[in-house]
C-alpha cells in the first residue's frame, strides 16, 4: 500500500481546511517561485520524465502535451483546467475542488508558466455549485496574498486564474467542446486539426488538462520525477485518485499507487465486495465508458493503462464501479447507454441517431424482447459508430455495449429465451 | 400547457454589478463567453427558470443574436425553460446510483410528493426530475435539490429531507450518514493521522 508520506492529496477527505493557511501547512505553495525559476523547459522535461499521464481519461503524456505549445508569437496562450467532471463513476476532482483548491491553483500557475500562458480558466461543471464557491474563495485568497495576478507568487510570471461554471452537459468534458462552451456556444466538439495547441480557445494556442493532473504537478516537481515514477509500472507511473462505487461495503475515494491490483484496491480500501469476493459479478474499471470486466479478470488485473488495455478495457478516470451477483448486468449497461443517448450533443449523425438506436435496442435486451441475431447486429452497429464521429464521445458510448457482448452474451441469450418462453406460455 | 411568459425582464442592481464582474473575466470582444454565467444569474433572479424576456435581455447585454442565446439555454440541462417548483428535486439514476438503490429514492419521492417524473406539486413547492450522473458516485445514491447535493440516501432519509423542506426547514446537506466527504464510512484506510489531528 502507498505510504501516507507519498500521497499528493493529503486532504482528500477534507479533515483539514481548504483555506490558504491550512494548505500551506500541507506544503502547498512551498517555494513555487523556486520551481518556476528552473524554467519552462526544465518543468516540461521533469513532468515528461515523471511519466505523468492525463488523469481525465485519455491518459496522454502531460509533459508531451505541454511541449506541443508553440513558441511565443504575440497571440495569447491559454491553460484550461477541465473540472467538468461528469463521467459516471468518477468523483475525484470534486474532492480536490472542495478540499484542496490551493493545490490546484498552484499547479495552474506552474503549468501556465510552462506553456507560456498568462490566463487560466477553470471550467467547473455547473452542478458543483458549492465546490465552485470554495474554489472562488481560494482564488480570491490567492490574489490577496500575491500568489496569483502580477508577479504571481513572486515568480516574475503574471498569471490570472478565472473560474467559469458550466451548466450541465457531459460532452463539455471533451476538450474542444469545453472551448466552444467557454466561448459562449453550445458544447459541440470541433474537428481536429487544428489541434488546441495551435488554435484553441479564441483560436489561440491552448492546453486543456484535467484537475487531478494539474494539481499533481507541483508536488511532482518538488519531489522530483524519480520519486513519482517509482510508483506503478513503467509507462504507468505515479499515484492516482481512485473512486470506488457500487456494490462494495465502503464506497470511497482513495489515492493509491498506479498498477495496484484491482482486487487489492477494492478489498483494502472499499471494505471488499458486498457478500465477499466470490459474490462479485463484474467491474467497470475506469468510468462508464470503459468496457466491463467479468469476475475472473477482476481477480488478477492491475489498475493501469496497459493492463486494462490488454483485457480490452481502459483505465479511463480511475472510477471503479463494482457490481455483485445480484446485478442485472444487462440493465446496468443499458442505463449507461441511456446516459449517452441523453448526453449526445447531436452534431454527428452516427452518434445522434446511432446511440439512441442502440439505447432502445438495449432497453429491449433488458426485457429479452429481441432476437439472438440482434446481439451481433448491435455489435456491428457499434463498430459502424466507433471512429466515425468528430469526438471520442461516441466511442465511449459504444464500448460498454461491446464489453457486455464480449463477456455476457450467454446471459443476453438466456434473457431472450426466457422472454420467448413466457410469451409462448401467455 | 402554455407557459405564461413575462413581458419584461431587467437585471437587478446587484446582478448588474455581478454581471460586469463576470464579463471582465473574458478578453475584450469575447463577451459572449459570459452567456452561461449570465443566464445563470437571470435564472436565479426569476425563481429558477428562464423566461424568454430574460434570454433576450442577456442577448442584448452581450450583443449576441437572441437565437444564439436560446441555443445555449436549450442545450444545457441546468437551464429551465419553464417554471419549476420552489424545490427542484433531481434524482440521479445513472448506473452507480442505480446500483445503490436510486430506484427506491425515486419511488419515495413519487409517493411522498404524489407526482410523477417531470411534474410539479399543486402547491408549487416541488418539481421532480431524473438527472444523469451528478459526480458524487462514492456517495451514491445522490439527489440534487436546487444548489445542494444530498448523499448516501436511504428512502427514510429522503423522506425526512422532503418533510423538512415542506415545513420550511433547511435539512443538512451532503452525506446523510454523517461521513466526511468520500471517506469510507468506517473511517479512512489512509491518512488516519489527519483524522486524529482534527478530531
Amino acid at each position: 500500500m502507498l505510504d501516507d508520506k507519498d500521497r499528493i492529496f493529503t486532504n482528500i477527505y477534507g479533515f483539514d481546511g481548504p483555506d490558504l493557511a491550512s494548505a500551506r501547512r500541507r506544503g502547498v505553495w512551498a517555494d513555487t517561485a523556486g520551481i518556476i525559476r528552473k524554467g519552462g523547459a526544465w518543468i516540461i522535461d521533469e513532468v515528461k520524465n515523471s511519466g505523468l499521464r492525463g488523469r481525465g481519461g485519455a491518459g496522454f503524456s502531460t509533459g508531451m502535451k505541454w511541449s506541443f505549445m508553440p513558441k511565443p508569437s504575440g497571440l495569447p496562450h491559454y491553460l484550461l483546467v477541465n473540472a467538468d467532471e461528469s463521467e459516471p463513476g468518477t468523483c475525484k476532482d470534486r474532492d480536490i475542488l472542495r478540499y484542496d483548491p490551493h493545490r490546484l491553483l498552484e499547479g495552474a500557475l506552474v503549468a501556465a508558466f510552462a506553456i507560456g500562458a498568462h490566463t487560466v480558466y477553470i471550467y467547473v461543471r455547473g452542478e458543483f455549485y458549492h465546490e465552485a464557491l470554495v474554489l472562488q474563495r481560494a482564488i480570491d485568497e490567492a490574489y490577496a496574498n500575491g500568489l496569483l495576478g502580477k508577479n504571481a507568487a513572486r515568480s516574475g510570471w503574471d498569471c490570472d486564474v478565472y473560474l467559469h461554471r458550466g451548466a450541465g452537459a457531459y460532452v463539455c468534458g471533451e476538450e474542444t467542446a469545453l472551448m466552444e462552451s467557454l466561448e459562449g456556444k453550445k458544447g459541440q466538439p470541433r474537428n481536429k486539426p487544428p489541434f488546441p495547441a495551435n488554435a484553441g480557445l479564441y483560436s489561440c494556442p491552448t492546453t486543456v488538462n484535467n484537475v487531478e493532473t494539474i494539481a499533481s504537478v507541483p508536488e511532482i516537481l518538488r519531489r522530483g520525477a524519480a520519486w513519482f515514477s517509482r510508483f506503478g509500472r513503467p509507462k504507468n507511473t505515479g499515484t492516482k485518485l481512485f473512486c470506488i462505487s457500487g456494490h462494495v461495503n465502503q464506497p470511497c475515494n482513495v489515492e493509491e499507487a498506479m498498477s495496484i491490483p484491482l482486487r487489492e484496491l477494492i478489498e483494502k480500501h472499499a471494505g471488499g465486495v458486498r457478500g465477499g469476493w466470490d459474490n462479485l459479478l463484474a467491474v467497470i474499471p475506469g468510468g462508464s465508458s470503459t468496457p466491463v470486466l467479468p469476475w475472473d479478470i477482476c481477480g488478477t488485473v492491475l489498475m493501469d493503462f496497459d493492463a486494462l488495455r490488454e483485457v480490452h478495457s481502459s483505465f479511463g478516470t480511475g472510477g471503479v464501479i463494482v457490481m455483485d451477483r445480484s446485478t442485472d448486468i444487462i440493465y446496468a449497461i443499458a442505463r449507461i447507454s441511456a446516459f449517452y443517448k441523453h448526453e449526445s450533443c447531436g452534431q454527428c449523425t452516427p452518434c445522434r441517431e446511432g446511440i439512441p438506436w442502440l439505447a432502445r435496442m438495449m432497453a429491449r435486451m433488458v426485457e429479452g424482447n429481441a432476437t439472438v441475431e440482434e446481439i451481433d447486429m448491435m455489435l456491428d452497429i457499434t463498430k459502424e459508430i466507433e471512429g466515425h464521429t468528430i469526438c471520442a464521445f461516441a466511442d465511449g458510448a459504444v464500448w460498454p455495449i461491446q464489453g457486455l457482448i464480449r463477456h455476457f452474451k450467454p446471459q443476453m441469450i438466456k434473457r431472450i429465451e426466457e422472454y420467448r418462453k413466457k410469451a409462448k406460455a401467455a | 400547457m402554455t407557459i405564461e411568459q413575462p413581458k419584461i425582464f431587467a437585471f437587478s442592481p446587484d446582478n448588474l454589478i455581478q454581471m460586469r464582474k463576470i464579463i471582465s473575466k473574458y478578453p475584450a470582444g469575447r463577451q459572449a463567453s459570459a452567456v452561461i454565467p449570465l443566464l445563470d444569474l437571470a435564472q436565479r433572479q426569476c425563481g429558477n427558470w428562464l423566461p424568454r424576456a430574460a434570454m433576450d435581455a442577456v442577448a442584448s447585454m452581450l450583443e449576441m443574436p437572441p437565437v444564439r442565446v436560446y441555443e445555449v439555454a436549450s442545450f444545457y440541462t441546468m437551464f429551465n425553460l419553464k417554471p419549476v417548483g420552489k424545490y427542484l428535486i433531481q434524482v440521479c439514476t445513472t448506473t452507480p446510483c442505480w446500483l445503490r438503490g436510486s430506484e427506491m429514492i425515486v419511488q419515495t419521492c413519487k409517493e411522498k410528493l404524489g407526482i410523477g417524473m417531470g411534474e410539479t406539486t399543486d402547491d408549487g413547492l416541488f418539481t421532480l426530475a431524473e438527472v444523469e450522473c451528478l459526480g458524487a458516485c462514492a456517495n451514491a445514491p445522490v439527489v440534487q435539490i436546487n444548489d445542494d447535493l444530498y448523499e448516501d440516501l436511504t428512502p427514510e432519509s429522503m423522506a425526512a429531507i422532503l418533510d423538512a423542506l415542506r415545513e420550511g426547514k433547511k435539512p443538512s446537506v451532503g452525506s446523510q450518514t454523517g461521513r466526511r466527504g468520500s471517506c469510507a464510512q468506517g473511517g479512512p484506510t489512509t491518512l488516519k493521522d489527519r483524522v486524529n489531528a482534527h478530531a
